[in-house]
C-alpha cells in the first residue's frame, strides 16, 4: 500500500487534508494507490483463471468459493467503509481456508465412512462399479485397433466392420474421422492426432491395456478395449444401475443389490460390491474408537501412554531446567554465560534432527549408547516395550531441558530482592525462603508456560515417529500401532496416508477431534486454575 | 540471592572447603550437564567426519577425519532439500510476519464492529493446533489440485498456503500485545499532518515494532524448518521434499548404511537454526517466555 513521504505528496491536496483528515487513500493516484491497483490486479488475474478451472472442472463448491473471495477483496479495497478489513483481510482469507475450514472439515468427515472403498460420492461410486465390472462381450467383433496420441494423451482408432475409421480418447467418445487414411485394413494416419509406433506401444503398455474408450455417450454402450495393441473389442458391464429403482443388478447372475446404510450396494445374501460411497455415519467412528475391540483395546493404552508422557515430559524437563537454573543463579559463579550458551545448544538444533540422531545413538547392534558406552551389551533401547517408553521420555528431557533452564532462569531473576530480603528480616531460612516465596512466584510466572508445554508434547508426533516409530508394535493388534504410539501418531496410521495401513479418514478425523477435546479441556482447567493462584499471590 | 559486591570480596578470604561447598559443586554439575548437552552433539559431527559413513564406523570418535560424507551429500537430493527448505521456510516467515502485523495493527489501532469477537475467536482458534487435521488438509489439496494443479498436493506453494493459515491464530496475540504499546499519540500527531493510515502503518508503526517483528519472523521460520507431519503428508515426489522429511527417509530406510550421510547433512542442515539461535538469544528467549514453544 502507499509508502510515500509526506513532502511528496501533491501540494494542492495537502490543505484539505489538513483540516480534513484523510483516512482512506483507497482513490487517491499517489504511488502506494498505484502499487495497490497492481497486487489486486494480479490477485484478480489469478482468481480469474482458478474460477475458469473451476468452471472447466465442474468443480461447482471451489468456484463458488473463490467468486465470493474475488468479490469480497476487490470490494474491500476499492470501498472507503472497510477499512479495518484491508489490513485483516489477506491473513482472514488463508486463516478461513486452510485453518478454520479443514477444522470444520475435520469434524465433518468425523462422522462418515470416508476412507478406502468409500471414497467418493455416490454417483462416481456408482460409475467406478459400472467401469470396474466391465467384461468382453462374448463372440463380439474384434476390431483393427490403432493407438493414437494427441500430446501425452493417449487414444485409439479403430476400423469398423463398413470400413469406417472411429477415433476416441478416455474423455471423447467415438467419433468419425473420414479424413484418417487406412492401408491394409489397418489406420495409418489421423488428423490431429500421431500414431504411436510400436516400441513406444510396448513401453507404455499399462497405459494402453487400461486404456477405455466409451462408445458413446451413453455409459451403456460400453467401450474399447484392447489387450494386445492390434484389435479392439466392445466391453460391457457386467452390472446394470437402474437409477429409479437405485438397484445394481448382475446382468450375468440376476442378483440384485441394494444400497444399505454403510454407503455399499449389497444383496440378499449380505454379499456387498467392491466399490461404496461416502455416507453420513452418525457417531460409529467414536463408538469404533472406545468399543469396538480392535481399536479399543489399543486405544485406550495409547491414551493413557500420551498423558502420562506428556505429564511426565514436563515434569521431568521441568525439574531438571529448574534444579540447573537454581544452580547457576549465583552472581559469583564464573563461566556463568558460557554454561549456558553450551546448554542451549540441544535447544538450538532442530527437534527432527536431534530424535533421528537418538534413534541412531540408541540403536540397539551397532548404537554407540550400547557399543560404546556399555562394552557392546545388545539391550533394546528402543525395541523392549518398557525400554522404549524410558528412551522417548530420555531423549525428550535431553530436547526440553534447556528450554526450561530458560524460563527459569528468567523466572528466579525476576522475582523482586526485597521480597527475598523481607523473608531474611523475618528469620526465615534457606529452605523456608525457597518453599514459601521463590517456588510458589516461580510457578505463577511460569505456569502457563507447562500448560503449553503440555500441550505440545501431547501432540508432539515428530518425536515419536522419528524415535521409534510408535514401536515396538502390540502384538495383538491387527492395526499397525505400537508400545510408544501417542494418540496424534496413532491417528497418523489410522488414517493410512502414507499408505501403510488401509485408509480410514474417518476413523482417524475422530480421534482429531478426540485429541482436542483432551488439550483444550486440560488447557481451559489449567489456565483457570492458574488464574486463581495468580489472585492468591 | 546474594549482592554482588561484598560476595566478590568474600570469595577471596574463602577455604577450599567453603568453595566446594558454594560455588564448586555448581562447576561440577555445570560440567556434567555440557557433557550431557554436548556428547550426541560432538558425536554426530565425529560420525559426519567418518570415512566409511556406516553407524559402526561411526563409534570411535575422530578415528578418521574425511569430508567423504559431504561430498557424497552431492550425488544425493540433500541440496534440493536445503533449497526447498529454506524457501518455505522464509516465505512463510515473511508472509506470517506480514499479514499478522497487519491484523495487529488493525485490532489494535481500529475500533469497529467484530474487533473483541475477532479477538477472542482468534484466541479460541488457535487453541486447535493445524497439525491435527492433517486428514482433511490432505483431503483438500486432493480436491484443490484436480482444478488447480499448481496449488494441489505434492506442490510448495500449497504447503507454503497451509503454514500461512496459521499465521494468524498464533501470532496475533504476541503482536497484538506489543502494538498496544506504541503510543497513540503517535499515530495521532501523523494524521494530523496529514499522513493516511497506509503511511502511518508501513512508516511509523512499523517501525517501531520491528524487534515484535523480528520474534515473530524468527519463530516462524525455526517452527517451519523443523515441521514434519503436514510436510510429509503434502510433498509427496523425493525433489520436492524437506530436510524433515528428506533425513527422515534415509535414517528410517537403511539406517546403518545411510548414518554418514545422515549425520553430514544433519550438521549442515543444524547450521542455520544454531547459528540464528546463538546470534540472536536475547530476542529469541523473550519471544519464548511470551507464550510460545517451539514447535
Amino acid at each position: 500500500m502507499s509508502s510515500h513521504q509526506p513532502p511528496t505528496l501533491t501540494t494542492p491536496e495537502r490543505p484539505s487534508a489538513v483540516t480534513q483528515p484523510r483516512t482512506s487513500h483507497a482513490s487517491t493516484w499517489g504511488r502506494g494507490f498505484l502499487v495497490k491497483l497492481a497486487l489486486l490486479a494480479a490477485v484478480d488475474a489469478l482468481g480469474v483463471y482458478g474460477v475458469l478451472a473451476a468452471w472447466s472442472a465442474e468443480s461447482h463448491g471451489l468456484l463458488a468459493v473463490l467468486v465470493v473471495l474475488l468479490v469480497v477483496a476487490n470490494w474491500v479495497y476499492f470501498s472507503r467503509r472497510a477499512l479495518p478489513l484491508k489490513y485483516i483481510l489477506p491473513g482472514l482469507i488463508f486463516l478461513l481456508v486452510f485453518q478454520i475450514f479443514v477444522v470444520l472439515y475435520t469434524g465433518w468427515v468425523a462422522f462418515t465412512n470416508y476412507g478406502d472403498g468409500h471414497n467418493s460420492p455416490k454417483g462416481q461410486a456408482v460409475e467406478a462399479l459400472l467401469v470396474q465390472n466391465e467384461r468382453r462381450v462374448e463372440d463380439s467383433p474384434a476390431y483393427p485397433l490403432t493407438v493414437i496420441a494427441d500430446g501425452e494423451e493417449l487414444g485409439f482408432a479403430i476400423l469398423t466392420d463398413g470400413g469406417q475409421v472411429r477415433v476416441g480418447t478416455a474423455e471423447q467418445p467415438l467419433e468419425d474421422a473420414p479424413e484418417a487414411e487406412v492401408s491394409d485394413g489397418v489406420v495409418t494416419a489421423v488428423p490431429g492426432f500421431e500414431v504411436l509406433p510400436r516400441p513406444t506401444v510396448i513401453e507404455r503398455q499399462a497405459e494402453v491395456t487400461t486404456l477405455r474408450v466409451p462408445v458413446s455417450q451413453d455409459p451403456e454402450d460400453g467401450s474399447i478395449r484392447t489387450q494386445d495393441a492390434r484389435s479392439g473389442y466392445v466391453y460391457l458391464s457386467a452390472l446394470e444401475y437402474d437409477e429409479a429403482a437405485d438397484t445394481m443388478t448382475d446382468v450375468a447372475t440376476g442378483t440384485v443389490y441394494r444400497p444399505n446404510d454403510d454407503g455399499q450396494f449389497e444383496a440378499e445374501d449380505g454379499s456387498t460390491l467392491g466399490v461404496g460411497w461416502r455416507v453420513f455415519v452418525g457417531v460409529d467412528n467414536f463408538v469404533t474408537a472406545f468399543a469396538d475391540a480392535r481399536y479399543a483395546t489399543p486405544f485406550l493404552k495409547i491414551l493413557a501412554w500420551t498423558v502420562a508422557f506428556a505429564v511426565l515430559s514436563v515434569i521431568t524437563t521441568f525439574l531438571l531446567g529448574l534444579f540447573l537454573a537454581i544452580t547457576f543463579n549465583d552472581p559469583r559463579l564464573h563461566g556463568r554465560r558460557i554454561y549456558r550458551t553450551l546448554l542451549i545448544l540441544p535447544y538450538a538444533i532442530p527437534g527432527f534432527l536431534a530424535a533421528l540422531l537418538w534413534s541412531g545413538l540408541l540403536n540397539r547392534r551397532f548404537g554407540f549408547i550400547n557399543d560404546v558406552l556399555l562394552g557392546g551389551a545388545e539391550i533394546g533401547w528402543l525395541t523392549d516395550p518398557t525400554l522404549a517408553k524410558l528412551s522417548v521420555l530420555g531423549v525428550n528431557l535431553w530436547l526440553g531441558f534447556p528450554y526450561m533452564f530458560l524460563i527459569c532462569t528468567g523466572a528466579l531473576q525476576s522475582i523482586p530482592g526485597d521480597v527475598m530480603e523481607a523473608a531474611r528480616i523475618d528469620g526465615a531460612g534457606r529452605w523456608r525462603t525457597w518453599r514459601s516465596i521463590t517456588l510458589p512466584l516461580l510457578l505463577v510466572s511460569t505456569t502457563p508456560l507447562l500448560i503449553s508445554s503440555f500441550a505440545f508434547n501431547f501432540n508432539n508426533f515428530t518425536l515419536i515417529y522419528m524415535l521409534t516409530g510408535g514401536g515396538p508394535r502390540f502384538q495383538d493388534a491387527s492395526v499397525p500401532l505400537g508400545h510408544t504410539d501417542i494418540l496424534i501418531s496413532m491417528v497418523y496410521a489410522v488414517s493410512g496416508v502414507d499408505g501403510s495401513a488401509p485408509k480410514n479418514y474417518g476413523l482417524a478425523s475422530a480421534l482429531s477431534i478426540v485429541v482436542f477435546l483432551i488439550v483444550a479441556t486440560v488447557s481451559a482447567i489449567a489456565f483457570k486454575r492458574t488464574r486463581s493462584l495468580e489472585e492468591i499471590n | 540471592m546474594a549482592t554482588s559486591a561484598p560476595a566478590v570480596a568474600a570469595r577471596r578470604r574463602m577455604t577450599p572447603r567453603r568453595y566446594m561447598s558454594e560455588l564448586g559443586w555448581r562447576h561440577l554439575v555445570g560440567v556434567v550437564a555440557v557433557v550431557y548437552a554436548g556428547f550426541p552433539l560432538v558425536y554426530v559431527i565425529s560420525a559426519s567426519l567418518s570415512e566409511r559413513g556406516t553407524l559402526t564406523g561411526s563409534n570411535q570418535l575422530f578415528a578418521q577425519v574425511s569430508t567423504a560424507n559431504y561430498e557424497a551429500l552431492g550425488d544425493t537430493y540433500f541440496w534440493t532439500w536445503v533449497a526447498n527448505t529454506l524457501i518455505i521456510a522464509v516465505v512463510t516467515g515473511v508472509g506470517t510476519v506480514l499479514m499478522g502485523a497487519a491484523a495487529a495493527y488493525a485490532f489494535s489501532r481500529f475500533r469497529f464492529s467484530g474487533r473483541r469477537a475477532g479477538l477472542t475467536a482468534l484466541l479460541i482458534i488457535q487453541m486447535f493446533p493445524q497439525m491435527l487435521a492433517f486428514v482433511a488438509i490432505f483431503l483438500l489439496l486432493l480436491g484443490i489440485g484436480n482444478v488447480v494443479p499448481e496449488l494441489g498436493l505434492n506442490s510448495k506453494l500449497a504447503l507454503i498456503c497451509v503454514y500461512l493459515g496459521g499465521a494468524l491464530g498464533v501470532n496475533t496475540f504476541l503482536m497484538y500485545g506489543f502494538f498496544n504499546t506504541v503510543p497513540r499519540e503517535l499515530d495521532e500527531a501523523a494524521k494530523i499532518d496529514g499522513a493516511t493510515h497506509g503511511q502511518i502503518y508501513w512508516t511509523i508503526i512499523l517501525r517501531l515494532v520491528s524487534p515484535i517483528l523480528a520474534v515473530v519472523g524468527l519463530l516462524s521460520f525455526i517452527a517451519t524448518f523443523g515441521e514434519f507431519i503436514i510436510a510429509r503428508v503434502v510433498l509427496q515426489s523425493e525433489a520436492n521434499w524437506t530436510l524433515a522429511v528428506g533425513l527422515y527417509g534415509w535414517v528410517s530406510a537403511l539406517l546403518e548404511a545411510n548414518w554418514g550421510l545422515f549425520a553430514a547433512g544433519a550438521v549442515i542442515s543444524a547450521l542455520p537454526v544454531l547459528a540464528l539461535f546463538l546470534f540472536l538469544q536475547k530476542y529469541i528467549v523473550g519471544g519464548l517466555t511470551a507464550g510460545s514453544v517451539k514447535g
